[in-house]
């Protein structure tokens, strides 16, 4: 049979495509691009042992998160990754208090549906209702309770102390 | 006159020169530091990285590189991308979880205004002929 097409990883790095060459299956020869990026930023070398530390059906997943991250630090060299991740993070945020107001809302509408009845017999000597108007503002401000995605993030901050 | 060697030419066992590359963001109190981003990325890659950048921002492109390297070397198969995804996943959930919750204000401020409705027109017919009413009203700030 003739002889095997080199993977692009083996063209790039003008050599000779073993047939258990770590590269192959992941960097074809028809995309030069995607090796010569992670080349790029990690180096052959250190891809080679990081695929070779991995089982292979993990490679796979792990050869596109690389290229991800290649690509990441190839548009943004100051950040790479970690730009989309403070903004994601960002986001998250955002939504937490908007979802913080809204459930603040849904207190504050159900609290003042709840005197409401077609036969009123409000006794003016019950100060229940006193007691429920005095707390809205207090409501309002434990509105912004723990979250479970919060608690989460807190594991994700960036720079900070990532959990082991 | 032996000053000391940062992190880096520590761990590569050569000397470090007073315009060495890593000195400013690899301090030798932190040898850890260097040896992660080393690991992943090699010190070579890590150096040219930095050259190809202009002073004031290497120091968060070695942050963001260690931060990189610690996540590979703990997920080593998806690295900081697992955590964009874990991101995406909760930002997916939690507008699922605030569209659910603005419909439930939509349902209870279309109950509270159907209730005070009644309510009025109730008052109305009990004592109060004369005053026009619009049973149809609904004020706006109900409605976001």
């Amino acid at each position: 049979m003739g002889g095997n097409s080199p993977c692009a990883s083996c063209k790039l790095l003008r050599r000779r495509c073993a047939k258990d060459c770590v590269f192959a299956p992941y960097f074809p020869s028809d995309d030069p691009h995607k090796f010569a990026i992670v080349h790029k930023v990690f180096g052959a070398s250190n891809v080679s042992k990081m695929l070779q530390e991995l089982s292979v059906h993990q490679r796979a997943d792990a050869v596109s998160s690389l290229v991800y991250e290649a690509n990441a630090r190839m548009r943004d060299p100051v950040y790479g990754c970690v730009g989309a991740i403070s903004y994601l993070q960002n986001q998250v945020s955002q939504l937490q208090m908007q979802l913080a107001v809204a459930q603040a809302e849904i207190l504050c509408i159900q609290m003042q549906n709840e005197p409401v009845m077609p036969t009123p017999q409000m006794d003016p000597e019950d100060d229940k209702s006193f007691l429920l108007q005095n707390n809205l503002p207090q409501y309002l401000n434990f509105a912004s309770s723990s979250n479970v995605i919060h608690d989460s993030l807190k594991r994700e901050s960036i720079f900070g102390d990532i959990v082991s | 006159m032996n000053s000391e060697r940062c992190a880096a030419c520590k761990y590569l066992r050569r000397r470090c020169p007073s315009d060495c590359i890593f000195a400013p963001y690899f301090p030798s109190n932190n040898p850890q530091r260097f040896a992660c981003v080393h690991k992943i990325y090699g010190a070579s890659n890590v150096g040219k990285m930095l050259q190809q950048l202009p002073t004031h921002k290497r120091v968060q492109a070695a942050n963001s590189l260690y931060y990189e390297a610690q996540c590979r070397i703990q997920d080593p198969v998806y690295g900081c991308v697992g955590i964009i995804s874990l991101l995406l996943q909760q930002i997916h959930n939690a507008e699922n979880q605030l569209a659910k919750t603005q419909a439930e204000i939509a349902v209870l401020s279309n109950s509270h205004t159907q209730d005070s409705q009644f309510q009025q027109n109730f008052l109305l017919q009990q004592g109060n002929v004369g005053q026009s009413s619009s049973p149809s009203t609904q004020p706006s700030s109900w409605f976001k």
